[in-house]
């Protein structure tokens, strides 16, 4: 389909992801929705963009601000008309999270989640890293942090209290 | 654009989810109370974050709600525009906040039954309900691991947190029996591999609570007398008070935005 205008379908599904993967979380801003894994797909049919999200929990307050930024972006970057569409299933997981993501949220201070997010990572005893400076020796100061997806944590070397993104 | 009561057409499968929505509200609902009141900051947030993830599983329950009765209603008119009797929470969710030991009992108890009920609930042959399940299954595990600490922590901490905690047990424990009903309407949605058998699960949920409150230095209540009304719309005297506070806004101002 090259009728609708200036780029054919598959250019414009691919400026529009990386439009759209740009959009940061509202409450870490350090991480794009590309990195949370958050963006699920995009899809030109008949001139018009959908772009598919995910919510990290069931009660996440940010995904509509997410949904918002998204469609301003796209359409700011002329690449419009588009719909945002919030489905559940998969359900999104912390194992969905790059590379990139993890190293960036380590280095604003937030301890990056431990990868295979099943019950055996939510009930072993974790280890995590103190994202200051690196000792494994830390403990869990509360289980629900700042966010729905961060506890609060506590590093025993260099006494500094951090967040830790839950396994999820 | 004024907006009195709505009546639901319900067929089971409305009746069905609606149920499992009203649940995770009004015991969101009541963690929600606790915003600002808790006895420390952590724990003022973990039940903040608790109550939030009871209310997205309650969003996408009723929006599901509003799709299969095609209505031309959202998931607020649900929760913002049925009066009590259109409510079929269990009773053991909308009982007061009480002290800290009641809110956590209540909690366990509850978390205990629903995070394995999520867990089946993920081989609906329903789509939507397969994909909130999964959802939830996750969140409802930290609950769960969370309020079972406390109850442990609480009855087998000092003489005065044990009481309180032992009173809570006895006092909620007529309200569990709740958990386990159906009705026809249930049963055939079960049949259908769209719903779950709540009963199929009752030997997990006594073997997580029986161990929780042995840890916890806590009798296992044996009544078996169980108060239950909650599924069929008659409700304790407590819902009709946290429904005037959560309602207030969409009754005093009609279709309100923003």
């Amino acid at each position: 389909m090259t009728g609708g205008g200036p780029l054919d379908a598959e250019a414009r599904r691919s400026a529009v992801w990386n439009v759209a993967g740009a959009v940061v979380d509202p409450e870490i801003p350090v991480l794009t929705i590309a990195d949370l894994g958050v963006l699920r797909d995009v899809r030109v049919a008949d001139g018009r963009v959908e772009v598919t999200i995910t919510p990290t929990y069931s009660g996440c307050p940010a995904m509509t601000m997410i949904a918002l930024e998204v469609e301003l972006a796209v359409v700011k970057a002329g690449l419009g008309p588009v719909s945002v569409k919030t489905v559940l299933s998969p359900a999104w997981t912390t194992d969905w999270m790059s590379e990139d993501g993890r190293r960036k949220l380590r280095e604003y201070g937030i301890a990056p989640p431990a990868k295979g997010a099943g019950r055996r990572a939510l009930f072993d005893i974790e280890k995590v890293a103190c994202p200051n400076c690196g000792s494994p020796d830390t403990g869990e100061i509360a289980a629900f942090g700042s966010t729905a997806c961060k506890s609060l944590w506590r590093c025993n070397a260099c006494r500094e209290p951090f967040d830790y993104f839950k396994c999820h | 654009m004024a907006t009195g009561s709505i009546v639901v057409t319900e067929t089971p499968l409305i009746r069905y989810v609606l149920r499992r929505a009203d649940d995770a509200l009004i015991l969101g609902h009541r963690l929600s109370e606790w915003c600002g009141h808790a006895p420390t900051m952590e724990e003022d947030m973990a039940l903040a974050n608790m109550g939030l993830d009871l209310i997205g599983q309650a969003r996408g329950l009723y929006s599901y709600a509003a799709e299969v009765e095609a209505a031309g209603r959202s998931e607020d008119d649900y929760a913002y525009l049925r009066d009590e009797r259109g409510y079929g929470n269990v009773l053991l969710v909308e009982q007061p906040n009480g002290d800290f030991a009641r809110t956590m009992v209540r909690q366990f108890f509850y978390s205990a039954f629903i995070d394995p009920y999520w867990g089946a609930l993920t081989a609906s042959t329903d789509a939507t309900l397969s994909a909130v399940a999964a959802k939830a299954e996750k969140e409802s595990a930290y609950h769960l691991r969370h309020s079972a600490e406390w109850v442990i922590r609480l009855g087998d901490g000092t003489a005065e947190s044990h009481r309180r905690a032992r009173t809570a047990v006895d006092d909620l424990w007529a309200f569990t029996g709740e958990l386990f009903e159906t009705d026809d309407g249930e049963r055939a949605l079960i049949a259908d591999g769209v719903a779950v058998d709540p009963i199929s699960l009752r030997p997990a949920w006594l073997e997580t609570v029986s161990a929780i409150l042995a840890q916890a230095t806590l009798p296992l209540p044996e009544g078996g007398w169980m108060q239950k009304g909650g599924r069929g719309g008659h409700h304790s005297e407590h819902l009709g008070h946290l429904l005037s506070e959560l309602q207030y806004m969409q009754r005093a101002f009609p279709g309100a935005t923003w």
